[in-house]
């Protein structure tokens, strides 16, 4: 372990936010010129690490962290991203903060442009110092030769493909000129084979040069070709820390997802007779961040069908676009009869429902009362909560219905507010959530869609949520496809869960399978996958 | 109960100042202050009173009209002048067609109505491909349209001679009275004068009536959904609503309604304006709303009660009581002041909640 | 190929092709000769164009069309009231005036861009309100303090003691830029100081365009949220942007109203935005970006138009009320068109990057 000097300690790193605890006593080490792996389903705590690396302001804004990062020896405590450049870390992130007009040697001198002095600057200040555009460019240069790959310092960003803007991003962090550290937050997801195999190659030969790298990704592959150690995460904590040598994928997926459940329920109906009540088939939507490429599926009867898989891979895509909110193609056939897609309204119509996973910018209406949210969807697909006047010319609200209808639902679903008058966004997450639920109920669908049901809310508001769905499932016996990033709430509460991967079906297997099969298919193994159980 | 009495006097204090907003709150005292002070100058306070009324009478409607497009979320109507220009067409039309009396008036708010649907389907067909620069973009089509009816009333041919000019023969004129065609008609009914005190109950019944309707529509389905267009459009749209079409039908009324709104205006003014007239007529209308207590996307029917009555009574009130007082009319740059002072107010305040 | 490069050239130039079009008719209905009409280009560009150029650093930062320019145009108001006041003419005058305004123009352009600053987004409703709103605070001074608080004595004033009349005489400083440097070739008099000025201008403005700056400008323009995180003041930035656009619009009014020779006290400043806007946006500048070529060629032709409607109106129908009303209606009509097409471009980039997904699903299926 210590042939080389060590850049970088964590010890015991602690943090909750307001109580959450979401990581619990991180350690681990970092040399100089090392490749650290860094894997863990979504949620582990991998982004939380990162950001308070990198002294981003959602950690200082939220009571700082527990523990100690020593940086080359030194203890080092950064309150903003800057502090941390300056350190020497840089971080890629997943989202490209690129400037599309600028050349890429803007953009890689991005606000530390070289500059000529000139008279009006003693008066005005520095900011009117002319730039040195040879001098940019010979810095941008040296800093695309330092990553080895072809790259025009000429070339505007908007012109780029995808991957010379992932190498614009990791040229402006080597043009600094102490870079020690690079963070990349799965840079391999948004390139094409080939372009990450180039990737991958130059991060081993800034490895080489002496510069660490912690490198996020759910490519298992990518992390067995270029890591020298590899760091699991789950739960806050780390799993294993694995040297690549001895260690293997199965391990590694093992280690990512195989936590054993206490409650997968023994009474899941593997009702394979059950009649199919939706049929999809060559399903693409385009949802930016979560397209969906080519999807199969045939849903049963009555039945809780879990679909499951890592973020940006296209599970959330699926639900969003049969419901018309995202451009979506393909064919979609439910009760028998083709559903018309890219039409909300039609799509309430036929009885199904949806309850977004963004439930403050779609599944809310924040700035009116809870009675509105719960009715207004069915009130305006299904006419319901409505007194009609003169053969129905005038539909007038009915107050009554709705106050009714709401305090229902705020009764069996146990919402906490003041009365059935407040204001959506005063709520909690979890209250919000359930009128999400609420409002969804209310439609009385057929077939119902939840997303990400409990992202976001607190531990027991989740069982809540949970509960409330089976229950329905039950007793109204509605068909339900949940989606969710969270392996082990789909393992206990569905019948069935679908893995997507890259826009596709991996695989469907039934619930009480072993987290560590659905592993697989999430991180694209699928031949380790024991045959018989498709 | 336990929870207001709890509360101390200080926080009631600050809850009714939060809740009613510190710029309503200036300017109602500024108002009070102003009744306060008239009867020093020698104003009677009837005689004021009479006035706000008169002037509330015959600016509502357009308040009014400032409603639907804030509920459907396309913003303050800046565009307010493409309503006004249907309703000088309906006005015109019906004198030009020889209509005189309660009918010319009755005519020439059907005329306006049809122009008002045209127009302002048009309008909020328009305001669906910019989305996001509806308020920008309005003002600009309600200056191209007041300018390019400039020409209108020069070419089109109209030859009543109370409307054109006398010695051409063609042409509007820059105002034309509204003397024997529908001059007062809706002021002077059910008129009730207590000595000096003149209420104009047929322009306040008027004004109820559209309010009523409006208040209606907002409680019907297709209301419900036009309120919930403006305060998430996306909740919205996953809700099944075409929130394009929601927001032309909103354009329409409000349009429609700045159409009525100017006839109810000019019969109690008692003249037309044309040409360059209805130019800046929608930033009076809009800092009223926004007086009354509206927001860019939230708006209530009392907020165009108390906003009008609050705008018209400091524009009545401060001329009278500056000249009398200081012998200065310093009114027009107190108006200029406050109204768009309370405009660039609502702008710059964080839209509660999705926009 | 070729067809959608011509198709793509007319509507990425659509509004100066349709001003090309307007002033050949213009021009062949109006009965002017090369020689007035000449004369009369010339005058307008050393009138307008400085204050034209004033709008473009604001919209290198990506802040829309600065309608708030209105603010400069009333500090450099204020800067030509002082010095007729004091007597104080020719070119001194003129940049005495300049200096007065200077620190009126850099305080209003101050909180203009913090007001602007609350407004991200509509920043252009919300720089137009302003213009209002300064405009009252404007008519309060001039109309109300002058003579009471600000001591003035001439015969500037109201008869009634306080106050400044509707129209102030600039007879000492009138032209006396324009023909500072006489020339006249063919028949056409050219103010050539008043060009010198101009071209300095430009010179600055191509220099600030390679400042840092200039360059932070454009980053802010782009994406504020990455210039912010690259640690650009992005705030800072964009009230800078609009302090330059007001002071420059300051010096703009005065050079305008050396030509004009008379100061329309509570009026002149008004439309100079539109007008402003209008001719940039007629160059075939954008809300999103606008250069010095949009400036020059956007005077000309929106103000030939301006100039030659009135009369083509009136030898076309006999009426010149007609002409009159028409300039005022493309006025209008070009910046609607302008925003319209912005906004739509806007919206089309969006739609575009959907379409090609798509396309590329298709591909793949």
């Amino acid at each position: 372990m210590n042939k080389a000097p060590m850049l970088l300690q964590a010890r015991g790193i602690k943090k909750d936010f307001f109580g959450n605890v979401v990581l619990k006593d991180i350690n681990f080490t970092l040399e100089k010129g090392q490749i650290m792996g860094l894997v863990g389903e979504n949620g582990a705590g991998k982004s939380t690490l990162m950001k308070i690396l990198f002294g981003m302001k959602d950690i200082t804004e939220t009571g700082g962290y527990q523990g100690d990062i020593i940086l080359d020896g030194e203890k080092v405590h950064f309150e903003t991203p800057f502090d941390a450049l300056a350190a020497g870390i840089g971080m890629v992130h997943q989202e490209f903060s690129l400037l599309p007009d600028f050349s890429s040697t803007e953009n890689i001198q991005l606000n530390r442009e070289s500059v000529n002095y000139n008279v009006t600057s003693e008066i005005f200040g520095e900011r009117l110092n002319t730039l040195n555009k040879k001098e940019m460019r010979k810095k941008a240069v040296e800093a695309i030769n330092k990553l080895g790959v072809d790259l025009s310092p000429e070339m505007v960003v908007s012109e780029m493909p995808v991957g010379h803007k992932q190498f614009t991003e990791i040229s402006r962090e080597l043009s600094r000129e102490k870079m020690k550290l690079l963070i990349l937050d799965e840079p391999t997801a948004v390139l094409t084979e080939k372009e990450a195999e180039t990737l991958l190659k130059t991060m081993r030969k800034l490895a080489d040069s002496g510069i660490s790298i912690i490198f996020i990704t759910h490519r298992l592959g990518e992390i067995m070709e270029v890591c020298d150690k590899i760091l699991v995460m789950r739960d806050g904590c780390i799993i294993s820390e694995l040297e690549k040598d001895k260690t293997n994928v199965r391990e590694i997926t093992k280690a990512m997802v195989g936590r054993e459940v206490k409650g997968i329920s023994e009474n899941k109906r593997e009702n394979s007779d059950a009649p199919e009540i939706m049929n999809i088939s060559h399903l693409w939507v385009n949802m930016p961040g979560e397209i969906v490429r080519d999807v199969n599926l045939s849903v049963k009867k009555g039945e809780i069908l879990g679909i499951g898989g890592l973020a940006g891979q296209g599970k959330l895509g699926i639900p969003n676009g049969i419901m018309g909110l995202y451009q979506a193609g393909g064919k979609v056939i439910f009760d028998g009869k083709e559903i018309q897609l890219n039409d909300a309204k039609l799509c309430l119509k036929e009885g199904l429902a949806f309850v977004s996973e963004d439930r403050r910018g779609v599944g809310l209406l924040l700035d009116e009362s809870l009675e509105w949210n719960v009715s207004f969807t069915a009130m305006q697909a299904q006419d319901k909560y409505l007194k009609k006047y003169f053969n129905g010319l005038i539909k007038w609200r009915d107050q009554k219905a709705i106050e009714e209808v709401t305090q229902k639902y705020i009764d069996e679903l146990q919402i906490k507010c003041t009365s059935s008058k407040q204001k959506a966004k005063e709520l909690s997450g979890g209250n919000q959530q359930k009128i999400c639920l609420a409002k969804a109920f209310a439609l009385e669908p057929r077939l119902l869609m939840v997303s990400e049901p409990t992202r976001g809310i607190d531990v027991g508001a989740k069982a809540l949520v949970l509960e409330a769905l089976k229950k329905y499932n039950q007793e109204a016996g509605t068909t339900i496809i949940m989606v969710s990033s969270e392996l082990e709430e789909l393992r206990t509460t569905c019948d069935r869960i679908a893995i997507i991967t890259d826009g596709k079906v991996a695989g469907i297997l039934p619930a009480h399978t072993s987290s560590e099969e659905f592993g697989y298919l999430m991180v694209g193994a699928k031949d380790m996958v024991k045959e018989g159980e498709k | 109960m336990n929870k207001t009495e709890g509360k101390s006097l200080k926080e009631f204090i600050n809850d009714f100042i939060d809740s009613f907003g510190w710029p309503r709150l200036i300017i109602a005292l500024f108002l009070i202050m102003l009744f306060i002070i008239a009867p020093l100058g020698g104003i009677s306070i009837t005689q004021s009173i009479s006035d706000v009324l008169q002037r509330f009478g015959m600016n509502s409607i357009m308040v009014l009209a400032m409603v639907p497009m804030i509920h459907s979320g396309c913003g303050l109507n800046f565009g307010l002048p493409v309503g006004i220009i249907a309703g000088l067409l309906g006005g015109t039309i019906s004198m030009q067609l020889g209509f005189t009396g309660g009918l010319s008036f009755v005519m020439a708010v059907l005329i306006a109505t049809f122009f008002g649907i045209i127009f302002g389907w048009a309008y909020g067909v328009l305001l669906n491909k910019v989305k996001g620069g509806e308020m920008m973009i309005a003002t600009y089509v309600g200056y191209a349209i007041v300018s390019f009816m400039c020409m209108m009333w020069l070419l089109l041919p109209y030859n009543n001679p109370q409307m054109v000019w006398g010695y051409k023969g063609t042409g509007l004129r820059t105002t034309i009275s509204t003397e024997g065609y529908y001059l007062h008609i809706l002021s002077d009914f059910l008129q009730i004068k207590i000595g000096n005190l003149v209420i104009p109950t047929g322009s306040l019944l008027f004004f109820a009536f559209f309010a009523f309707l409006m208040w209606a529509f907002l409680h019907t389905k297709k209301g419900t959904a036009m309120t919930a267009v403006g305060s998430n459009p996306i909740f919205a749209r996953a809700s099944g609503i075409n929130v394009n079409s929601i927001r032309t039908l909103s354009v329409i009324m409000s349009t429609v309604l700045g159409a009525i709104g100017i006839l109810a205006y000019q019969q109690a003014f008692g003249f037309i304006q044309l040409y360059m007239g209805p130019f800046y007529m929608a930033l009076p209308a809009v800092s009223a709303i926004l007086i009354g207590g509206a927001s860019v996307n939230k708006a209530t029917i009392s907020n165009v009660i108390i906003g009008t009555l609050l705008y018209q009574g400091i524009v009545t009130m401060t001329p009278s009581v500056m000249n009398s007082l200081v012998h200065t009319d310093m009114s027009e740059v107190i108006r200029i002041i406050v109204s768009n002072g309370m405009i660039l107010y609502a702008l710059t305040r964080k839209t509660e909640g999705a926009k | 190929m070729k067809k959608t490069n011509i198709k793509s050239f007319v509507l990425d130039n659509l509004v100066p092709i349709i001003f090309i079009v307007i002033g050949i008719f213009g021009i062949m209905f109006s009965g002017f000769s090369a020689t007035a009409i000449a004369n009369e280009m010339m005058t307008r560009l050393a009138r307008n164009s400085f204050l034209v150029i004033s709008l473009l650093i604001p919209i290198m930062a990506g802040m829309g069309l600065n309608f708030g320019m209105t603010l400069g145009a009333m500090a450099g108001q204020i800067g030509l009231i002082f010095i007729t006041e004091w007597g104080i003419v020719g070119i001194p005058g003129m940049i005495l005036a300049a200096i007065i305004s200077t620190p009126i123009s850099i305080f209003l352009g101050y909180i203009c861009g913090k007001i602007l600053n609350m407004a991200k987004g509509r920043e252009m409703v919300t720089s137009y309100i302003i213009g209002f709103f300064i405009n009252g605070v404007y008519q309060l001074i001039v109309l109300f303090l002058m003579g009471v608080i600000i001591p003035i004595k001439s015969d500037i004033l109201l008869p009634r003691g306080y106050g400044i009349r509707n129209t102030v005489n600039l007879i000492g400083i009138r032209k006396c830029l324009d023909n500072l440097i006489p020339l006249k070739i063919a028949g056409v008099s050219i103010p050539l100081a008043t060009f010198l000025v101009i071209a300095l201008l430009c010179l600055f403005i191509i220099w600030f365009r390679k400042t840092k700056l200039g360059q932070d400008m454009r980053a802010v323009s782009q994406d504020m949220e990455v210039a912010r995180d690259s640690g650009i003041k992005v705030e800072e930035t964009r009230i800078l942007s609009i302090i330059i656009s007001t002071v420059l619009a300051g010096y703009g009014m005065i050079i305008y109203l050396q030509n004009m020779g008379t100061l329309n006290t509570y009026n002149s400043h008004n439309q100079i935005g539109m007008f402003s806007a209008a001719a940039l946006l007629v160059g075939g500048a954008s809300v999103s970006k606008a250069n010095i070529r949009n400036v020059f060629l956007g005077v000309i032709l929106f103000h030939l138009m301006f100039y030659v409607s009135p009369y083509a109106g009136k030898n076309l129908i006999g009426e010149a009320q007609l002409g009159e009303y028409f300039r005022v209606f493309v006025s209008y009509g070009v910046i609607t068109l302008s925003l319209v097409l912005y906004e739509l471009k806007k919206k089309r980039d969006k739609l575009e990057r959907g379409k090609k997904l798509a396309l590329m699903q298709e591909e793949d299926k």
